[in-house]
């Protein structure tokens, strides 16, 4: 599979993040450079503290680079030209979330944590409605429309909020650990979903991961060490 | 879909017992409205009740409500002559405790002559005075009901009607006597040493004294100019019924208007203060998720919504209950609390502005909260 003939989603050069600064700078990435394709699924391995949560928010305009140069789906985004409300829109129709903890508001039903994404990208309340429902029901947890977060067990939970982060047709799907609170054979269906859902919406999966149960689910694998990035053996098959 | 609605109807038990105290604190603001208002109303009837134009007094005196005022009883004569006066009538004031079965009733007794000004107006129950002597009509406060009798200095006295919200500025309740007996029991009542002066001092008629003469005018008549004539006699000075009220208004209630002031502009900044604590507190305790709807997307619009509709749903529901609670036990207060439109609505509107402003608070913090500490890693 050539990947450099298809689609270039995440495009990343030279970029490089600290906190703090004289005693205190914690340089958390230097000088990085990623790239990343549509239908590819990669994860981000490496010890705790080498900046790999850092990474992942970079890529979701979540925090801004120190330095260096960040293109989503064809659009620049830190060149100053971005206001923060117009980050949250561009992260509402290009960005979805799958977090460790699921991060499902606690006050919403299942199906209206899911409806809740698609009304503020514009859906009328009914066809949200409608897609939620589609979309649980995809992930076969449609079962669980009506229950509250509270409620659903953790792989249900997780599930729920990949439905979520689905919802609007990202081009980008960042997973902090998204398999952390799973047994492995839930974590391997849910990677296994994932892959189904790059490749059938042609986006790309970015996931972070100590798991190495399920490794072998990836296409790419990228070690961070001290804030820069080692290609792992390529790519696999 | 409104995420303020469905956040607290998650959480019902908690919105509601936050309500409710709330609202018991409201309860407290509104009473206090209320007691002033009673107060000022109960203050102003007495002054109303003789329908008069023109209150004659003792020269340098405010009249009756304000200091001792005394005149001679023949004065009402003097005054029914005067050009312009419809009808006059002695009338007068004083405070007693007198003994009812077994405890002490405080009375304001008001004595009148019959069938001229300054008698009850409306009776709600039984009668008026009929018989010359020993004959009261008392407010309903004093709980005595018709048919009971008590003594009165050396006098037993029966209780023949009843009205209603008639009371002093202290709130003793009034009683009607008629100013024969009145006067009577101004003597008994009095201290020894002014018993023996006034019973030198001369005759029976000339020693009986009256707080005031009340005149109604003709309503071609402009009592600034009957006052005028009034105050040209010695001894003696005249208030219209204008000036009659602004006096007690000023010197009665204006205390009491400062400390319920006072004491209400306290509650309402603790009511501010606890309503910001609640607001900010409950957005404190959202943040988490104000970072998961920002992470997702959620224009700031959303964010600010969620806080401020809360917020005022808060004061309105603490509000109403404070409303409904007032009206529940408004009557059981031993002094008439008296609630206008106007109260409400000026509460309304304080409530509403220092939600909003709370919110403001909450809103800050919200808009503060970096996205990523949804992500948690
Ligand atoms: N907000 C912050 N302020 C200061 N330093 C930070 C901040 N966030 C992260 N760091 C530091 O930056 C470095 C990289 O952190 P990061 O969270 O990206 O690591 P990570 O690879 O996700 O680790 P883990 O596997 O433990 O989640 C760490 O040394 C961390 O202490
Ligand atoms: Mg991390």
């Amino acid at each position: 599979m050539l990947h450099d003939s298809r689609r270039v989603i995440v495009d990343i050069k030279g970029v490089a993040k600290h906190y703090g600064d004289g005693e205190a700078r914690v340089d958390a990435l230097r000088n990085l450079d990623l790239t990343v394709h549509a239908g590819e699924v990669v994860a981000l391995l490496g010890p705790s503290g080498s900046g790999k949560t850092t990474l992942l928010n970079i890529i979701g305009c979540i925090i801004d680079p120190s330095k260096g140069q960040v293109s989503l789906d064809g659009e620049m985004v830190y060149d100053n030209r971005w206001l923060r409300g117009d980050l949250r829109r561009l992260r509402l129709d290009k960005v979805g979330f799958i977090f460790q903890a699921h991060n499902l508001l606690p006050f919403l039903n299942a199906t209206d944590n899911v409806a809740l994404v698609l009304q503020l990208a514009g859906k009328t309340a009914a066809e949200a409605q409608a897609r939620a429902q589609e979309l649980l029901e995809y992930l076969e947890v449609g079962h669980r429309a009506r229950a509250m977060p509270a409620l659903l067990s953790g792989g249900e939970a997780q599930r729920v909020a990949i439905a979520r982060a689905l919802a609007n047709g990202p081009r980008i799907i960042l997973a902090d650990e998204p398999t952390a609170a799973l047994d492995s054979k839930r974590a391997g269906i849910v990677m296994d979903l994932l892959r189904k859902l790059a490749a059938e919406q042609d986006a790309c999966i970015i996931a972070v991961t100590h798991d190495e149960k399920i490794l072998d689910r990836f296409d790419r694998l990228f070690h961070l060490r001290d804030g820069r990035l080692e290609d792992d053996e390529g790519e696999r098959t | 879909m409104n995420l303020a609605f469905r956040d607290v109807r998650h959480n019902l038990f908690r919105f509601l017992l936050t309500c409710l105290g709330l609202g018991l604190l409201m309860t407290v603001v509104l009473a206090m409205m209320g007691i002033y208002n009673g107060l000022v109303a109960d203050a102003l009837n007495i002054v109303k009740a003789p329908q008069a134009d023109l209150w004659v007094v003792e020269a340098g005196t405010q009249g009756p409500f304000a200091e001792a005022s005394n005149i001679p009883g023949d004065t009402r004569d003097a005054v029914a002559r005067l050009h312009g006066v419809a009808q006059a009538g002695s009338i007068t004031y004083q405070t007693i405790e007198a003994p009812f079965e077994g405890g002490a009733l405080r009375l304001y007794v008001i004595g009148y002559e019959r069938g001229r000004l300054g008698g009850p107006q409306t009776i709600a129950q039984g009668r008026g005075l009929q018989a010359s002597h020993f004959e009261l009509v008392a407010d309903a406060k004093t709980g005595l009901t018709p048919g009971d009798t008590l003594m009165l200095g050396r006098n037993r006295f029966t209780v023949v009607g009843l009205v209603r919200d008639t009371m002093n500025s202290g709130g003793d309740p009034a009683v009607f006597l008629t100013l024969a007996d009145a006067q009577v029991l101004q003597t008994q009542l009095a201290p020894p040493a002014a018993r023996v002066q006034a019973a030198r001092g001369g005759s029976v008629n000339d020693g009986a004294t009256v707080a005031a003469v009340i005149a109604r005018l003709d309503p071609s008549v402009d009592a600034q100019s009957v006052a005028h004539t009034v105050r040209q006699w010695k001894h003696l000075s005249a208030l219209t019924q204008a000036e009659q009220e602004d006096i007690l208004i000023r010197s009665v209630v204006d205390k009491a208007r400062k400390q319920i002031g006072l004491f209400l502009g306290i509650l309402l900044t603790v009511s501010a203060v606890v309503i910001a604590l609640i607001i900010y507190t409950m957005t404190m305790e959202k943040l988490k998720q104000i970072a998961t709807l920002k992470l997702i997307g959620a224009p700031d619009r959303v964010i600010i919504g969620l806080i401020v509709q809360q917020s005022v749903a808060l004061g309105v529901v603490g509000l109403t209950l404070g409303l409904a609670l007032i009206m529940a036990v408004k009557d059981y207060f031993p002094r008439r609390v008296m609630l206008e439109p106007v109260n409400a609505l000026a509460l309304t509107g304080i409530i509403l502005v220092v939600c909003v402003l709370a919110s403001g608070l909450g809103v800050r913090a919200a808009l503060k909260v970096d996205p990523a500490t949804a992500l948690g890693g």
